[in-house]
């Protein structure tokens, strides 16, 4: 694993990658057009980034129809959860301890 | 490194995202402002033209001898309120949805839909069931309550006050059943002047 400076994790340096663990960790599953409209992004610019957090074991992919059409969903897993967890509660330090020096 | 500003930045985004993805936060303050003011109308006319006043758990319109007829047609006027209030909801929040460059219809309004659609079915059943039943003074205060209990559940997937409004419909449905002789008055008091009160707060509150 990429642990950048003071326990921020590299995976989550994109403002689109926070935006698709964010929305993931509240919701059970979100399928592929649901997360391009709250990130208001083009497909290819999503695909890639839920790749590289597919790569990094922290999503998930569940593969089934509705009706005669495809559909994926993509969850958060426990993987994902704890290093994202981590990672806020980075965020969260540097800010605090930013306001006290 | 980053600067300090744009972990700050990061977080907020992160909450904000979290909200958004959430909850259904285009639910119109301006409907509920409406659909009270049907409800008000709704229950005027069937007071007024059709005489109709739930006094008693097992209350038979009196004073005509058709009240078959009366209590068909206040039934035909709330089911038109309810298809107007709905309509209106949809048409105001769709619009609000819009403005904010989302779709009504999303993901988090098919969570709101599908766990509010519960306890509304719950109660219009039993609705249904206590007209057959002859407990016709039983409708008000149990159409209040449901409606309370999908609002208070609906409280976690759309603007949290909605939650306070549940409890109040709720609280407004038990004083229904105490109070029989009232029912009507109260049911104009939750679904009226209550919607009507959240609907301004919330109007200016989220649409300002």
């Amino acid at each position: 694993m990429k642990i950048a400076v003071e326990g921020l994790h590299k995976a989550f340096e994109s403002r689109i990658r926070l935006g698709i663990m964010s929305a993931l960790l509240v919701n059970d599953t979100l399928d592929f057009n649901s997360l391009k409209e709250l990130l208001d992004i083009t497909d290819g610019n999503l695909a890639s980034h839920i790749k590289a957090l597919e790569k990094e074991e922290f999503i998930g992919i569940e593969k089934s129809f509705v009706g005669k059409k495809p559909n994926t969903r993509y969850y958060i897993t426990k993987e994902g959860r704890n290093a994202f967890n981590e990672h806020l509660k980075a965020l969260e330090n540097i800010i605090k301890s930013g306001r006290l020096s | 490194m980053k600067e300090e500003k744009e972990y700050i930045k990061d977080l907020s985004d992160i909450r904000e995202m979290m909200e958004r993805s959430s909850r259904f936060l285009s639910l119109s303050g301006l409907a509920g402002v409406l659909s009270g003011i049907y409800a008000i109308a709704g229950a005027f006319i069937a007071y007024s033209v059709f005489g109709f006043n739930p006094d008693s758990i097992d209350y038979i319109p009196s004073g005509a001898d058709n009240h078959d007829t009366d209590v068909v047609n206040v039934i035909l006027v709330a089911i038109s309120i309810l298809v107007l209030a709905l309509a209106t909801v949809v048409f105001l929040s769709g619009r609000n949805a819009s403005k904010r460059g989302e779709k009504l219809w999303n993901n988090s309004s098919r969570r709101l839909l599908a766990n509010m659609s519960v306890p509304l079915a719950t109660g219009g059943i039993l609705i249904i069931i206590f007209i057959f039943k002859n407990l016709v003074g039983l409708v008000a205060p149990v159409s209040l309550i449901f409606y309370g209990l999908a609002l208070f559940g609906a409280g976690r997937l759309t603007l949290s006050e909605v939650r306070y409004l549940g409890i109040t419909q709720i609280i407004l449905g038990v004083a229904g059943f105490i109070f029989i002789p009232y029912s009507l008055v109260i049911w104009v008091l939750g679904f009226g002047f209550v919607n009507i009160v959240y609907g301004i707060y919330m109007h200016y509150k989220y649409e300002k």
